[in-house]
């Protein structure tokens, strides 16, 4: 196990030195976001913000149009929903190299609550023009992440979880990522189950479980959800003829929502089903108690496979 | 304006730039009716100050709009765009025959700033209160490269209804910015009122004193008075000041000036022509000075 926000944080002190126009902000959660870890390397280079979000991301866009790379993170509620219109205009309509390192996505942030747990993030950033948006699975793909996001150009976000994650990737696994092409977890010819973020450890789960049931399953770890992987998704579509899609989001807007559109453009008519929060807010709990009360988990995910294949 | 040392009282210059200054408000209505829709009042009384930092004050560098060395002017009150997008032509950044197309399709000017493809204009405002915030991240920027440049951004007064501009002004306070420069464009009108009767701002002066920023506060259309209080701002060390510029909206068209119905509607044909015709007047009255 390692967390995620652990690997931004260190990946972003780590790689401070190779790229000094690297700069951090935080809006007062630095030491849940782990940007401290920036910030004790290279105090000059971090703003501390204050629970002021909305002029934490115009102010990062002001740095960026100074020729800086600017990280600002909190949480993923406070990091897209609160300061919408300053992504908006500041970031996405500005093409600012600006990337937003949300923490905290997801039902999983458990005990908070609904007030906490943000499940419309993917939606609203996916919607932007000319934003990218990634949500890496474990510790070892967050670091690659980071850095690809830090060497290329362009308004970004990025959302993990808050918990530990189970590691999933080892080195040589990571070394030909790409943001924007998916990468094939684990293969089969039965179903694709395509899922991002804290959801691939679960989809990883459910793999075993459905292979003890004789289903053999492709898992598609999608952690560039825009831009989307077509070419992925429609191969996986024609190998497996069955699709479905897994994430800590609505199932509104989010990872389904993209992967349903290219399958209607495309007139790919294989059985389909999203798996992810269904339109509603959520309720404090442990994170294990609320991905199963809310049909994440992996016996979820094995019974949906299970319930498409009989279509 | 209380105890500023005149630094600049060059008749002849003074004269240029306020000749500069009812070009451009030409420019504005000619835009304005040619568009048929934008934003007269607000434009017209933030003329004098954005022609005091670009025909004067600022480090620009019109050839050459990216140069890491420039003074940067911000619009947070994006829709005095017409200003801007004048000034930018007259200044080189384009040519001004663009701006006979504002806020047409297939052409450059959009009816707010928009940085990505208009020379000149560093940040996309429209959306109001987040440019101040966006001066800071350049200010900020500036220090940690051991840049000289000046940061520059225009405020509305009803602007600082929004409560970005609260956060914005605590974090320049915070970080002391004193390469940052705020000018506030006091006209006193939005859309639904007086700014006191919408949502009271006085004393407005206090509220920025207590923000921690270095206040002063000039007649808005007297570009001497702004030049001297430009350059107190300069000389000013850890903390960021604000220039309140008692400013009328409207300002140099006679049925325009303190008319509300003037914030978002562009003259019809007749409007149109006294208005250039009261410009004119003025540009000839100017000229006559010796």
């Amino acid at each position: 196990m390692a967390n995620p926000r652990d690997a931004y944080g260190e990946t972003l002190a780590d790689i401070g030195g190779k790229y000094t126009n690297i700069v951090v902000l935080d809006a007062d959660l630095s030491k849940s976001t782990k940007t401290n870890l920036f910030a004790k390397k290279y105090p000059d280079r971090f703003f501390e913000m204050g629970i002021a979000e909305a002029n934490m991301i115009s102010t990062a866009a002001g740095l960026a149009s100074s020729g800086k790379i600017a990280f600002a993170s909190t949480f993923a509620v406070f990091a897209t929903g609160r300061v919408y219109d300053q992504i908006r205009m500041d970031v996405a309509y500005s093409e600012a190299n600006v990337k937003i390192f949300a923490t905290h996505g997801g039902i999983s942030v458990g005990k908070d609550g609904a007030s906490h747990q943000m499940i419309e993030d993917i939606a609203l950033m996916r919607v932007l023009p000319n934003m990218t948006v990634l949500t890496p699975s474990d510790a070892p793909q967050t670091k690659t992440i980071v850095e690809l996001m830090a060497t290329t150009p362009g308004p970004m976000y990025a959302r993990v979880g808050r918990a530990n994650a189970p590691i999933i990737y080892s080195k040589d696994d990571l070394a030909g990522l790409k943001l924007g092409k998916g990468m094939i977890t684990r293969d089969g010819d039965d179903v694709t189950i395509i899922a991002c973020g804290t959801m691939v450890d679960q989809a990883l789960d459910a793999y075993d479980r459905l292979n003890d049931l004789g289903i053999h399953a492709r898992v598609v770890d999608m952690h560039t959800i825009k831009p989307l992987d077509e070419t992925l998704i429609l191969d996986s579509a024609k190998k497996t003829n069955v699709i479905l899609t897994v994430e800590e989001h609505s199932i509104i807007g989010g990872l389904g929502s993209a992967i349903s559109e290219v399958l209607a453009e495309h007139s790919c008519a294989v059985p389909f089903y999203r798996i992810g929060v269904r339109d509603q807010f959520c309720e404090s709990g442990e994170p294990e108690e609320l991905l199963d009360k809310y049909h994440l988990s992996a016996p979820h995910i094995v019974t949906a496979a299970q319930r498409l294949l009989k279509h | 304006m209380g105890g500023a040392k005149p630094q600049i009282k060059h008749q002849a210059f003074l004269k240029e730039l306020d000749l500069a200054a009812v070009t451009i408000r030409k420019h504005i209505i000619e835009m304005l009716y040619r568009a048929k829709s934008g934003h007269p009042g607000g434009s017209l009384s933030a003329v004098d100050a954005m022609v005091a930092l670009y025909y004067h004050h600022m480090h620009i560098t019109p050839q050459n709009p990216k140069d890491p060395d420039r003074d940067r002017f911000i619009l947070s009150k994006g829709h005095a765009a017409p200003t801007l997008y004048a000034i930018l032509a007259e200044k080189g950044y384009f040519h001004t025959d663009e701006l006979l197309y504002l806020r047409q399709i297939n052409h450059m000017l959009q009816g707010h700033p928009v940085c990505t493809h208009i020379p000149g204009v560093e940040a996309s405002t429209g959306s109001l209160g987040h440019g101040l915030s966006f001066a800071n991240g350049v200010a900020l920027a500036g220090r940690l490269d051991h840049k000289t440049y000046r940061v520059y951004v225009l405020l509305g007064d009803g602007e600082t209804d929004e409560g970005q501009i609260w956060e914005a002004a605590a974090a320049a306070s915070h970080y002391k910015l004193d390469n940052l420069c705020a000018l506030l464009d006091r006209n006193n009108l939005q859309i639904d009122g007086t700014t006191e009767q919408v949502m009271k701002l006085e004393s407005i002066r206090r509220r920025w004193e207590a923000f921690g920023w270095h206040v002063l506060e000039v007649d808005g259309h007297n570009v001497a008075e702004i030049i001297d209080a430009l350059l107190l701002a300069g000389e000013t060390e850890h903390q960021p000041t604000i220039i309140i510029l008692n400013t009328v909206k409207g300002k140099g068209v006679s049925f325009m000036e303190n008319n509300i119905d003037f914030h978002g509607v562009a003259p019809n044909e007749m409007e149109y022509k006294i208005a250039m015709k009261e410009l004119t007047d003025q540009q000839h009255a100017l000229e006559a000075v010796p």
